[in-house]
């Protein structure tokens, strides 16, 4: 007899706990995030595809045109050519080519450069139609940027 | 104003009101549904069909109506096309006798309480005709699961509208709301003196109330996990929208019951300003606890649900209700 009214208000008492956490939730705010009309910020070691790193001061590329990058690529995926100009004593960069299509992320590009002048970026709603649309110039890209 | 005050106008216009109340708290009802579950589950909820979603029920009403109505091969028609009707006509002629205030009630009948039981049980008739009429085995095992249910919980609903019945000695649901005026404990819920049991009384209708409209946890008609849609398995478009509304109007007619009969119906808590506002604000807070206890509790098993009503429902219900005769004859 016991046992059957403790079953009925032991049941009728967590009956009502449950009760209680969902009217909590009802009145918390929501955690939904309306994707495209609003998105989260990147965390800061968010590791999206590599870019360039422009000069604070003249807004063009750190870059050297060392190639450590571009050696130290495990899948080759990153091209890297340079020029030296009439007078110049620094070879600049002409050409930074990214086939996104096979790079893993590894990070050993931006471990490698000496200037720093690689980081990742933090894109991360990337699509495309096709196959060529992986294949990132990087300077193209900076310039862009730079408007 | 001889034409404005006769029977016939009065008839057409409660018959106009009471169609499109049930029709439209149907509607909105499942907005509701769906942004309490939302928000229960931390989500938004319909809101990008007009503000806060409010065009959904209509936007998806065009979308049900505009369907084929596919009757499927092998079915008995007539009866796949009357199962709908039964579940919704039976939950507008009950809103005939709801008195949503002292005056604004379409018929004052002697024997309000009866013939809303009465009605109540065809809904059960419509859920057993549109699982056999489908030719489904996940409809068939939906009805029979649901006949089974309603049989096992209207006893235990019965004999708690007996015992209010013998308090209150009338079936008129008018007179039983007059008879609670004053302060709000005067409401029969908390009428200890009549019986103790009161307020577990108004547990058991609440619960016998839920089950009766087939809603979760004892949603055994629409066992969507197990039975696909249950009865509603075949229906198309307005066949499925039919039986939605009319679920949603049975859950008014339960709420409404469970108000008038305990708490009060259209008197104020406190004795000031009686009337239709009060009635709506304890239906929709009722109505409210109802879709908060769906999104709460997962469904039950079938033996359960059949324990719940023979082992616990109908003792404790059969106890009051001696208790109640006697305490009525000593007192």
């Amino acid at each position: 007899m016991s046992k059957y009214f403790g079953d009925i208000f032991g049941g009728f008492y967590s009956l009502m706990v449950g009760l209680g956490i969902t009217i909590k939730a009802f009145f918390q705010p929501v955690v939904t995030l309306q994707y495209p009309h609003e998105s989260l910020k990147m965390t800061p070691r968010y590791r999206g595809h590599i870019e360039l790193v422009p000069d604070p001061e003249t807004g063009e590329a750190l870059c050297i045109v060392c190639g450590m990058c571009q050696k130290n690529c495990p899948t080759g995926c990153i091209t890297v050519a340079g020029a030296k100009p009439e007078g110049s004593k620094k070879k600049v960069l002409t050409k930074y080519r990214l086939n996104f299509t096979t790079c893993s992320l590894c990070g050993i590009c931006v471990e490698s450069c000496k200037p720093n002048a690689i980081n990742f970026s933090k894109d991360y709603n990337l699509a495309g139609p096709r196959k060529e649309a992986f294949i990132f110039d990087l300077l193209k890209r900076l310039k862009e940027k730079n408007g | 104003m001889d034409l404005l005050s006769s029977e016939i106008v009065r008839v057409l216009a409660f018959l106009v009101g009471v169609i499109a109340f049930a029709a439209l708290n149907a509607a909105y009802l499942v907005w509701l549904e769906r942004k309490e579950a939302a928000h229960m589950q931390l989500r938004i909820g319909p809101k990008e069909v007009g503000p806060f979603g409010l065009l959904q029920p209509i936007v998806d009403g065009i979308k049900l109506m505009t369907k084929q109505l596919f009757i499927p091969k092998g079915c008995d028609p007539i009866l796949f096309m009357i199962a709908p009707l039964m579940i919704m006509v039976p939950a507008i002629m009950s809103f005939v006798t709801i008195p949503f205030s002292e005056t604004l009630v379409a018929r004052n009948i002697n024997i309000g309480l009866l013939m809303i039981f009465a009605f109540a049980s065809i809904n059960v008739l419509g859920l057993l005709l549109g699982g056999w009429g489908s030719a489904n085995k996940y409809a068939i095992i939906a009805a029979a699961r649901s006949v089974s249910q309603n049989v096992a919980y209207e006893i235990p609903m019965l004999i708690t509208v007996i015992a209010v019945v013998m308090i209150t000695g009338t079936l008129n649901l008018n007179e039983i709301v007059i008879q609670q005026g004053g302060m709000f404990w005067n409401w029969n819920i908390f009428n200890v003196f009549a019986s103790p049991l009161m307020p577990v009384m108004f547990v058991i209708f609440f619960i016998c109330s839920l089950a009766e409209t087939n809603r979760a946890p004892f949603d055994m008609a629409e066992a969507e996990s197990e039975l696909i849609a249950g009865i509603y398995t075949e229906y198309p478009g307005m066949g499925f929208g039919v039986f939605f509304m009319g679920e949603y109007a049975n859950i008014l007619i339960g709420c409404a019951l469970t108000v008038i009969l305990f708490l009060g119906g259209w008197q104020c808590p406190f004795g000031v300003a009686p009337g239709v506002w009060w009635f709506l604000l304890k239906l929709y807070i009722l109505v409210f606890t109802v879709i908060w206890i769906r999104w709460t509790y997962p469904r039950t098993t079938f033996y359960g649900l059949l324990n719940l009503s023979w082992k616990i429902l109908i003792p404790i219900s059969l106890i009051n209700l001696i208790l109640t005769a006697g305490m009525l004859k000593v007192f």
